[in-house]
């Protein structure tokens, strides 16, 4: 196919996605909304005002990057791996695999349909702690262009637990076990300098602490770690998880037998 | 002339060490309307899928119009339509959206495949429904929609999987119709089946499959022809250099003293006899021929049978 016709069957990907999660809205951009209002209230704002500063912020301005990257991370890998997994369940997969459309484009065309429900997630947390705290970004080149990555790397995140998954259990799996306890020690709440310095170390293998802190710098101007560092390490990322993931779409990993 | 589908040695063994299919060959002229007959389990969707893209294949090789699928798939994808066996759509999707998706899969600009939607979800009787979710038409609709979103890219061979499981006899009529209709405008189809009657009215040329194999491809004439005839073995007193003159009868020799007659069902034996005599050929002994297709043609008719 011609770049015409491959850019024809990648928007149509993408919109089906797109229409996907805001067809199911209530289950989709609805719950974030409201925890992350709760988080505001409750950490930001009730127990935020015992805590005094973070960083040389106060506590709901330390918060308020960290609870939108986990928005993010949490809704893009959760788009991602329910979408391509109820098209696994259903079947209607072998619609794209009759047609000739490449796997890259497949896989491009899933990634960012995770990555628009990531933003749109992302843009309503940040319009709701608008009522809770002032934003100025300190760098907007930055603030994006991670929000946007991080967004890639847990879309292929949930397209690998897709393509494993048997069950919808197996979809549930890496969520609960995996992401949530990471994004919990990312310092979404807390800045690592308060942890012994074992446990500071232990946190730098984190990758979610790189993205948080890289956004937190992007609104805020400060981070406790390197930012090229933290880049770098998501473009690692994105090509070893990309890669992966187009070796399994190529040999037909769970979906062709 | 072109062939619309070329199957050679084709061979698939499941994950599980299942050998679905053991060699097939299969030639489908460009316009053909062509049946795939086989009871349950003889490998006819697993072939339909490795043509497809929905199976991977063990061994073999799959041409379409020329188009090898090792080599040239997009091609290849791009000159056929699969209706499956099992609904495989969205559910929670309109019917329209999920014609126009499917156009655009095969990179057809919306504007293009929205006229193209609304052309075949008219000829199928399902432009009304065009706004409902899927999951809300009857089975016969869904069949229907399959059918629409297989033609969106206008293909040149369209692959039905039993089209007609489940539909009930009206509108398997009137499915037939619109199948005849576009192979008359030159489409060519092959749909698979497991009922003798349907591959009967609709097609030209047929092959049976069983268990993994194929065990008769023909025009759809001589397979009747061949259902008509009864073969019996005649084991013969002396040996014969030549085939005896039996009439415009279908005969044999498989050895010397062994000859093989086909005989039209209700021909009755005498003449066989009076002729051989005749000829002072004794018989000394005849058995009938268990013929495979022979049995696998009754196992169809009793399916047939159980079914209405
Ligand atoms: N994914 C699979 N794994 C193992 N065996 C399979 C699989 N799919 C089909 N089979 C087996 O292969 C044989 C042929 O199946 P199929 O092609 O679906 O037959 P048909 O369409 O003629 O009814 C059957 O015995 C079936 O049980
Ligand atoms: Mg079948």
């Amino acid at each position: 196919m011609n770049g015409n016709l491959l850019w024809v069957a990648f928007s149509t990907i993408v919109v089906k996605e797109v229409r996907r999660f805001t067809r199911i809205w209530v289950q989709t951009l609805i719950p974030p909304a409201i925890t992350m209002t709760l988080y505001f209230i409750i950490f930001g704002n009730l127990v935020g005002s015992r805590i005094g500063e973070m960083d040389g912020f106060d506590y709901m301005q330390f918060i308020v990057p960290g609870l939108i990257m986990m928005s993010v991370i949490t809704n893009s890998y959760g788009n991602v791996v329910s979408s391509f997994f109820g098209t696994k369940f259903q079947r209607n997969i072998e619609e794209l695999l009759v047609a000739p459309v490449p796997n890259w484009v497949i896989l491009a065309g899933y990634v960012i349909g995770g990555v628009a429900r990531g933003l749109a997630v992302g843009f309503i947390v940040t319009l709701l702690s608008l009522f809770f705290t002032d934003l100025t970004l300190a760098h907007p080149f930055v603030t994006l262009s991670i929000l946007f990555l991080t967004a890639v790397v847990f879309s292929l995140g949930g397209f690998i637990n897709a393509i494993y998954a048997n069950s919808f259990d197996d979809i549930a799996v890496v969520p609960t076990f995996i992401l949530t306890p990471l994004t919990y020690l990312g310092g979404v709440f807390y800045s690592i300098s308060l942890l012994p310095e074992f446990w500071q170390g232990v946190s730098q293998l984190n990758p979610i602490l790189y993205m948080v802190n890289t956004f937190r710098y992007g609104i805020l101007g400060v981070s406790d770690i390197n930012v090229a560092f933290a880049f770098g390490m998501i473009m690692l990322f994105i090509a070893v998880l990309g890669g992966f993931s187009l070796h399994l779409l190529n040999t037909g990993k769970g979906i062709r037998s | 002339m072109e062939l619309a589908l070329q199957i050679r040695g084709l061979e698939k063994t499941y994950g599980n060490g299942f050998k679905a299919l053991k060699g097939i060959d299969l030639d489908v002229k460009q316009g053909d309307f062509f049946a795939l007959l086989g009871p349950n389990g003889a490998g006819k969707s697993t072939t339909l899928g490795i043509v497809t893209s929905l199976v991977n294949k063990t061994n073999g090789s799959v041409s379409v119009f020329g188009h090898n699928i090792d080599t040239d798939l997009t091609n290849a994808k791009l000159c056929m339509g699969i209706v499956p066996q099992e609904f495989n759509f969205n559910f929670f999707e309109k019917v329209e959206d999920i014609v126009v998706t499917q156009a655009g899969y095969y990179g057809i600009p919306s504007s293009i495949a929205k006229e193209r939607a609304e052309h075949y979800l008219k000829s199928l009787g399902l432009w009304d429904k065009r706004d409902n979710r899927a999951r809300q038409l009857s089975g016969g609709m869904k069949r229907r929609l399959m059918i629409a979103r297989a033609l969106v890219h206008n293909p040149k061979l369209l692959i039905l999987d039993e089209p007609t499981a489940g539909v009930d006899i009206e509108l398997r009529r009137s499915m037939w119709e619109f199948l005849t209709k576009i192979n008359e405008e030159g489409t060519t189809i092959i749909l698979t089946t497991h009922y003798l009657e349907e591959a009967e009215s609709l097609c030209r040329n047929i092959a049976i499959i069983d268990q993994g194999e194929i065990i008769q491809n023909s025009s759809m004439k001589s397979l009747l022809a061949k259902l008509n005839n009864e073969t019996f073995i005649l084991d013969l007193d002396q040996d014969l250099k030549s085939l005896p003159d039996l009439d415009d009868l279908e005969a044999r020799l498989v050895d010397e003293h062994t000859l093989e007659v086909d005989l039209p069902k209700g021909h009755g034996l005498n003449s066989v006899f009076t002729q051989l005599t005749a000829q002072k050929i004794a018989v000394l002994s005849m058995r009938n021929k268990a013929n495979r297709l022979e049995e696998l043609f009754v196992e169809l008719v009793e399916n047939k049978g159980a079914k209405l």
